[in-house]
């Protein structure tokens, strides 16, 4: 009886989006306050609505209701309880609730915090979301009801959660990512308010960025979640693939983040309106892009769901109808958007152009790269794949000029910017951190090695240009802590983010030059040497865990005659599936991860095992969480929550941005 | 005389225009030198790939031709579409779910006496899916069609 309460929960909740995604539009269109004023209660509803939905399928999980078709195929009565509660999103079925569910959190939060923007915007936003809504709850209804029964018997359990799910990492990464794409819902449905009202000013892109920024750090946190939980889980010592799922984040990662700077152009300056909406439908069309690629199997890939076409076709359908919507009324309304080029060659503005060039064309060539061997198939019928030389070939030349701009972007001035200035305060900068980026790795590695050098020296630019602009900013303040003090929010979060880059590239280049590895056959007592690490295998031993068996290993890893890690890789097998799943060993440390991944097990107690020695590995992931910082801490500049006041004020006084003026230079925000 | 707002819009978009270009050049060489395509054991017997080429082979593990050796990594083993077979070298650590009877993708070259030398294998992440790949190899040589995706082998 009570997951059919869901389902009529589910059938209410489609109401009210339908109402949601009519009546405030058509309040709009007519100047109706009534209709207008029903978004922020129907909003309010549809959370409520899809709450319920959510606790009552994820009551069938706790409570192992096995007639429901979900539960039985991807949950079993010996899980744990954390992965009987989570295993809910383990399927296509209940994660598209929770990705609904998001979308419903997302819309409350716009009726919440939207209360100095006008009425009619409002509407229009909630509107556009509402309609969202309405097509993933119909998508429900239609192909993926979550609340379906076992007809006529219900086995008596389930089939279990797919091993490689069993994880901290499963519980943590999709909502996060879920949340973060589902957050471009809510810039997209500012672009399409904007579009619709004819009034693309200065005022909607301030109003955006709060959102583009928090999105965008979610987005961040979700992705480098799916990152690290690939790479202890999976355990084949990467850390990205470039698999045709992972890569739809990241396309919508780099057009938001292309967006976040676009933004900042666009509310200071008044200029590249239209491409700022542009970037906004494409983020948004990346994340669905994203749902589409994994609901719909149409690619190879570890994290596809079970394939079927008539989703696919559906989800297509969303997106066909959202963005090609949007894009035509963006046809229509573009030509009319009017955008002043007042600014020179050297200028912030030209700067921030050529970041959004890069950002783009590295989300185009990712997006080409990914969908590539569809296209090829459809039109010669022969099966291709992608490999990871081709993204790595196009991404890292763009990301070293991108790193290079990064240091004199933010210290630049808008409309105009001297290149003696720019001289003069980043010159020795770019020589400093030339000379270091050759000296450090001469030290450490007693050898001259070119991509070492130039991850280290793009890393300490971006670094040291950080901290001269600082210096700059607050050289005429009286004190140093008063002028620290008198900076923004929005100025720090940008640094902030910034910073996070400079971290993540030294993780990323020297993780990928300088990990070691090898793969053994280890009999107990025996030893492998890897770099200055020796590993010794100390034989194994069987265990039980909640619900499966397993044969541990001990591995003592030692430097120079010194222990260093006890590692405990595992070869598990699952009680209910039977499935095998290993489980690898790391020991994690700030300039190196070791890491052991066990094989199998021989006759005579020998196991083959792949040893790692990954330097700087976890630079990558603490780079990502200083970018979500930077982004977030931005999104909490004080101007945002004045909104009210300074709308009244207009626009137009935004603009007088003077060179000097410590109060207004830092403007721009990541 | 071009009025210089005109001008500015002109050497911006002249500027997207060239790093365009430039990206778009670049992509498709880079495409070009990265395409990886699929044969079935059929069409590698049929002589369709020269030896040398990178390719991937896809198909199932022949049922009692798993050779492995005791004292190393090297195993040697059968994949088959149920109407040719090809043999695999690989040296290194098979992923999990890799069993006789299931299908398996190899990444590699083929070598002179026509021995598939695998530098990658990746196989079944769950029972009930299966390659579109492998499937197509199977739906082609007349074997039963499943579902189902992937998991990358230990050994990358």
């Amino acid at each position: 009886m009570i997951p059919e309460l869901g389902q009529f929960s589910l059938i209410l909740a489609f109401c009210l989006s339908v109402l949601l995604g009519t009546l405030p539009l058509a309040g709009a269109a007519t100047g109706n306050g009534l209709w207008m004023g029903l978004g922020r209660p129907l909003s309010a509803g549809l959370f409520v609505f899809l709450g319920i939905c959510l606790f009552i399928l994820g009551h069938a999980f706790v409570t192992d209701d096995f007639s429901v078709r979900v539960v039985a195929a991807q949950s079993n009565s010996l899980l744990p309880m954390q992965y009987k509660m989570t295993a809910l999103w383990g399927g296509h079925e209940g994660s598209f609730l929770l990705w609904t569910f998001m979308l419903s959190g997302w819309i409350l939060a716009v009726s919440v915090f939207s209360g100095s923007m006008p009425r009619e915007f409002v509407a229009r936003v909630l509107g556009v979301l509402g309609l969202l809504c309405a097509s993933y709850i119909l998508f429900m209804l239609a192909t993926s009801n979550p609340f379906d029964r076992m007809a006529p018997v219900p086995p008596a359990d389930g089939a279990d959660l797919n091993t490689a799910l069993q994880d901290i990492g499963f519980i943590l990464h999709p909502p996060t990512l879920y949340m973060g794409y589902v957050g471009y819902s809510v810039v997209f449905a500012f672009a399409v308010a904007a579009l619709l009202s004819g009034r693309l000013d200065a005022a909607w892109a301030r109003w955006s960025r709060p959102w583009a920024n928090v999105s965008w750090a979610i987005l961040t946190i979700g992705i480098a979640l799916g990152s690290w939980w690939a790479y202890y889980e999976l355990g084949w010592g990467g850390w990205w693939a470039w698999d045709p799922v992972e890569n739809p984040p990241l396309i919508t990662w780099l057009f938001g983040a292309a967006l976040i700077h676009s933004l900042a152009v666009t509310e200071k300056r008044r200029v590249f309106k239209s491409w700022t909406v542009l970037l906004a439908i494409l983020a948004f069309a990346g994340s669905l892009l994203g749902t589409f690629i994994t609901r719909s199997g149409l690619l190879t890939s570890v994290h596809a769901f079970a394939s079927d076409p008539s989703r696919g076709v559906f989800i297509l359908g969303i997106l066909g109808v959202s963005v090609g919507g949007a894009l035509l009324l963006y046809a229509f309304r573009a030509p009319l958007i009017k955008s002043e080029f007042g600014f020179g060659s050297l200028s912030r503005e030209v700067f921030l152009l050529a970041n959004n060039i890069i950002l783009v064309v590295a989300a185009a060539s990712v997006f080409l790269g990914t969908l590539f061997p569809m296209f090829y198939q459809a039109l010669t019928g022969d099966l291709i794949s992608i490999g990871p030389p081709y993204f790595n070939l196009i991404f890292v030349p763009l990301m070293i000029v991108l790193a290079m701009l990064l240091g004199i972007g933010p210290m630049s001035r808008w409309k105009k910017t001297s290149g003696k200035y720019l001289r003069q305060q980043l010159g020795k900068l770019a020589l400093a951190s030339l000379a270091l980026g050759v000296a450090l790795p001469l030290i450490v590695l007693l050898e001259i090695s070119l991509p070492a050098t130039i991850a280290v020296a793009l890393a300490l630019w971006i670094a040291l240009a950080i901290g001269r602009d600082l210096l700059a900013k607050t050289a005429n303040k009286p004190g140093r802590w008063q002028g620290l003090r008198s900076l923004t929010y929005g100025y720090y979060g940008m640094q902030g983010a910034h910073f996070g880059v400079a971290v993540m590239l030294v993780g990323v280049a020297l993780t990928s030059w300088f990990s070691t590895e090898t793969s053994v056959l280890l009999r107990p007592g025996e030893t492998v040497a890897l770099g200055s690490y020796e590993f010794r295998f100390d034989g194994s031993e069987r265990i039980a865990g909640p619900n499966y068996q397993a044969d541990r290993a001990a591995v003592l890893v030692t430097r120079d005659g010194e222990p260093v890690a006890d590692l405990y890789p595992e070869l598990r097998v699952y009680l209910a599936s039977g499935a095998p799943s290993t489980e690898m060993a790391i020991d994690a440390g700030l300039m190196r991860d070791l890491f052991v991944t066990p094989g199998e097990i021989r006759d005579n107690g020998a196991w083959t095992m792949t040893v790692y020695v990954k330097p700087f590995v976890r630079w990558i992931w603490l780079g990502a969480i200083i970018m979500s910082l930077g982004a977030t801490l931005a999104a909490a500049d004080r101007r945002y929550r004045k909104l009210a006041s300074r709308r009244r004020e207009s626009v137009v006084g935004d603009i007088t941005d003077g060179q000097g003026s410590l109060q207004s230079a830092p403007g721009v925000s990541p | 005389m071009m009025k210089p707002h005109r001008r500015k819009r002109l050497g911006i978009i002249l500027f997207v225009a060239a790093g365009l270009s430039v990206a778009i050049g670049l992509t498709l060489f880079a495409l070009s030198q990265n395409i990886n395509m699929f044969y079935s054991p059929t069409a590698v017997a049929n002589g369709e790939v020269e030896a040398g080429t990178m390719f991937r082979i896809g198909g199932m593990v022949k049922d009692g031709s798993v050779d492995q050796r005791q004292d190393s990594l090297a195993v040697r083993f059968v994949t088959t579409d149920y109407v040719h077979d090809v043999s695999v070298d690989y040296e290194g650590i098979l992923p999990d779910l890799f069993r006789e009877g299931q299908g398996i993708v190899a990444e590699g070259r083929l070598d002179a006496a026509g021995v598939f030398q695998a530098s990658r294998v990746l196989a079944k992440h769950d029972e009930n899916y299966m390659s579109p790949e492998v499937r197509a190899a199977m739906e082609q040589a007349g074997a039963g069609p499943e579902n189902h995706s992937f998991r990358e082998s230990p050994e990358d």
